[in-house]
């Protein structure tokens, strides 16, 4: 095995030389200002970072996230800044982590946990679904339920069978949790802080293959828009404007319909991208003003397609939009078939040539 | 196909056992299921055979040594299961194998779990435990299928009484459990080998599983190999009862506790269970100390979290080296015994290179063709769209298909 590691003698020695370039890197993230270079996984990183320092009851906890600082290294650091109290690894067991949130959150907390992969969190769904997102209504409002569930989800990174799942629609579908999924390096960071500010249970899924994509952000202007209480729950993005079609997208989807929007843009055809960004609210105005300006849409989404948030889009936008259509809405979505192995999971997944095709099947002759 | 179901009400049984316990083994049903006051262990690091009060073995809890035989045998697994990891480990190095979560350090369980059992009988592993599925008579190209990326699982579990290698951690103990009440429903004497690790003694499922087979009366014997982490997660943060095998006896059941790279030790303690819960006993907790010697996957920096000199310990108490030097020592393994066995696992990693190194093409149309045993009609709409793009592709001499390649 390779053992890369100085000569440390104790697991103890061992933590603090990882964990203290850990904190040194988060601390000199929080200095930085100006336009930087930053992968999502760090954005996530300084939203929970700067959360957790503006706020003693922010607490992060999960499967490996305290000294490993996680799986996908989204919690790296924050043990050795903010101490074992306020970043620590529980047991291994999915329904505890989110019960004892449950009651955290009851008592003065707010718990961020994470769930280590998508198909992982289901030995919590009970928890999830039975109490994170009916406590609020059952007491009427007496007992708010301030966590964030977050949720490295969907495929792309050629992962092997039950860490690739695409289940959102499951959390859509429950009433009483909000949904929001980043496709930004900008967003990671403002959707993160809202989360943790939200009083409501928020199943934060982040697109596991965006984690290590990267963009040029501003941290002191998201800190600054963050501070002046800007919002973008139940806010969808223009994710780049267009006149001809509307290609409506969200999470991992947004990179592949902007490039299909590209590649059309080459055949003279201009694609409107929308980023649906809160899947629970939902923002029906942006996503159907844009319909409404170019008369057609494909719902691109890598989840099954049979019952889920892109079947919902599509309902909504013609209840709201019929009389502007020029052809039926259209989607692309994964096959209504488990995810297949890493061998298998380019032909599952939806394509920029899917995508494509299906606009041209947007009855243009008529 | 005639079903009994004349099992007892759990009253019963709970009666039953202390009777049953105290006129086989002369002591209280507690001292039974409790573990002995220390772990079994025969055979020392330095391949010595411990003196039998050294052993660990009390009234009620005694071990008698395996046969030679039998011990060659397994000696040959452990030498086979050892090559395996480290081709499967070389495998993923270079790109042939997406990814391996490697048992080396505990092939002797992998072995002992495996081979306890009889014909009939049935082994439910997770992730990482492929050699003990290989050693259950799983072709070994077939067992690595699941790693090498093209499907989720290789082999049939019918056809070997094997179930498939599971990743949701002790979800596959409760399958285990079902497995053996229908056996047991049947009037057959099946015993079930329920394979986790020491994290997944957290999940719930282990819970349920474990109760369900004490009230059951089962006969499933549930293994933990305790590598000491889980991923990074040290077993000092997922329980701090006295021992894993402790928990046994808040269940009804016998719990025990064995040097899991003692593989005199593991094979005399897996046979006993097998033969206590094929006699009706109900099901058995039995905990093997060991370590995991590499990071969790491929995928995983166990650097940030164990110290070297933690790996180099355990280094110095390495299954197969205990073993190689007490079978010597007794006159059992000679230069051309040992030859012959290394022979062995090298056609096996030369198989399992030939096996996995062709890039077999994949079937993408095999996406839709076992979601259901009956096709939906919607299903075959998905699977012709799928068809007219790779046909689209090949007559546009596109034969690598990317035209249905995502963007990246
Ligand atoms: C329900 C569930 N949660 C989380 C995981 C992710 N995971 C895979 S292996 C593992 C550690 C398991 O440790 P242990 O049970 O000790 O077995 P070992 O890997 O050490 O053999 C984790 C957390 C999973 N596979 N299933
Ligand atoms: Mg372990």
């Amino acid at each position: 095995m390779t053992v890369t590691t100085t000569a440390t003698s104790t697991t103890t020695a061992n933590v603090s030389a990882a964990t203290a370039s850990a904190a040194a890197s988060a601390a000199a993230t929080a200095e930085a200002t100006g336009p930087q270079s930053l992968t999502m996984a760090k954005a996530l990183n300084t939203a929970m970072a700067d959360a957790m320092r503006a706020d003693p009851s922010v607490l992060v906890f999960g499967e490996d996230v305290g000294l490993l600082g996680g799986v996908f290294r989204i919690t790296d650091g924050l043990m050795a800044e903010f101490g074992e109290q306020r970043c620590f690894d529980t047991p291994l067991a999915e329904s505890g982590i989110v019960g004892m949130a449950v009651g955290m959150a009851i008592n003065g907390m707010r718990p961020v946990i994470e769930m280590q992969f998508d198909a992982f969190a289901y030995p919590a769904f009970e928890q999830i679904v039975s109490h994170v997102a009916k406590m609020h209504n059952r007491t009427k409002g007496a007992l708010k339920m301030p966590m964030v569930i977050r949720v490295p989800y969907a495929g792309g990174i050629g992962g092997v069978e039950h860490h690739c799942d695409s289940s959102e629609s499951y959390y859509a579908h429950t009433a009483g949790l909000k949904v929001y999924t980043p496709a930004t390096v900008a967003d990671g960071y403002r959707m993160l802080r809202e989360a943790i500010d939200s009083d409501d249970p928020v199943m934060f899924m982040e697109p596991k293959k965006l984690y290590w994509s990267k963009d040029q952000v501003d941290l002191g202007a998201l800190r600054a828009e963050h501070d002046a209480g800007t919002s973008t729950e139940g806010r969808a993005a223009v994710a780049r404007p267009g006149t001809d079609a509307t290609l409506i997208a969200y999470g991992p989807s947004v990179p592949t319909a902007l490039a299909a929007a590209a590649a059309a843009a080459e055949e003279g055809r201009s694609l409107e991208v929308i980023d649906v960004r809160t899947l629970v609210p939902f923002d029906d105005e942006t996503v159907c003003a844009s319909v409404r300006k170019t008369g057609r849409a494909v719902v691109i989404a890598e989840a099954h397609g049979f019952a889920s948030v892109s079947s919902e889009i599509v309902a909504r936008v013609q209840e709201r939009a019929f009389h502007y259509l020029a052809a039926p809405l259209l989607r692309v979505t994964g096959f209504d078939v488990p995810f297949p192995s890493p061998k298998l999971e380019h032909y599952y997944l939806p394509s920029v040539d899917r995508i494509l095709d299906a606009v041209d099947d947007l009855q243009w002759e008529d | 196909m005639t079903i009994h179901a004349d099992h007892s009400a759990p009253e019963t049984v709970a009666g039953d056992q202390a009777g049953d316990v105290r006129a086989k083994f002369g002591i209280s049903v507690e001292d039974y299921m409790l573990p002995a006051r220390h772990q079994i262990q025969m055979v020392n690091p330095d391949g010595t055979l411990r003196s039998k009060d050294e052993q660990g073995t009390e009234p009620g809890h005694e071990y008698p040594t395996p046969g030679d035989s039998e011990l060659m045998a397994a000696y040959e697994r452990l030498v086979v299961g050892r090559r395996v990891n480290d081709q499967n480990s070389a495998l993923v190095r270079q790109g042939r194998m997406a990814v391996y979560p490697s048992s080396h350090g505990q092939e002797a369980c992998q072995v002992a779990a495996a081979m306890c059992l009889q014909e009939g009988d049935w082994l439910f592993p997770t992730y990482r435990d492929a050699v003990a599925v290989m050693t259950r008579g799983v072709d070994p190209v077939e067992a690595m299928t699941i790693f090498r990326g093209d499907w989720h699982s290789g082999y049939d579990p019918k056809k070997y009484n094997v179930g498939i290698q599971c990743t949701p951690l002790t979800t596959q103990l409760l399958h285990a459990v079902g497995v053996a009440h229908a056996a047991k429903l049947r009037g057959e004497d099946t015993v079930v080998m329920a394979m986790c690790g020491d994290g997944a003694t957290s999940e719930g499922d282990f819970h349920e599983a474990l109760n369900f087979a004490a009230v059951f009366r089962l006969p499933v014997i549930f293994f933990v190999q305790n590598n000491k982490y889980a991923i990074s997660v040290p077993l000092s943060h997922q329980s701090v009862a006295p021992s894993l095998a402790h928990k046994a006896v808040g269940y009804g059941m016998a719990g025990e506790r064995v040097d899991g790279n003692d593989l005199v030790a593991l094979m005399a303690v897996m046979d006993r269970a097998v033969k206590l819960a094929r006699e009706g006993s109900g099901p058995l907790l039995i905990e093997a100390h060991t370590y995991r010697m590499q990071a969790h996957t491929n995928a995983d920096d166990a650097t940030r979290y164990r110290p070297d000199s933690e790996v180099a310990e355990w280094q110095a108490k390495d299954p197969l080296t205990r073993m190689k030097a007490y079978l010597t020592d007794k006159g059992l393994l000679d230069d051309a015994a040992s030859d012959r066995i290394a022979e062995h696992a090298e056609s096996v990693a030369t198989q399992l290179r030939e096996g996995l190194g062709e890039d077999v093409p994949v079937q993408p149309l095999d996406l839709f063709k076992y979601v259901f045993s009956k096709p939906t009609p919607q299903l075959k709409e998905q699977s012709d769209m799928l068809a007219g793009e790779l046909a689209r592709a090949e007559s546009a001499g596109n034969t690598d298909n990317s035209g249905t390649e995502s963007a990246k």
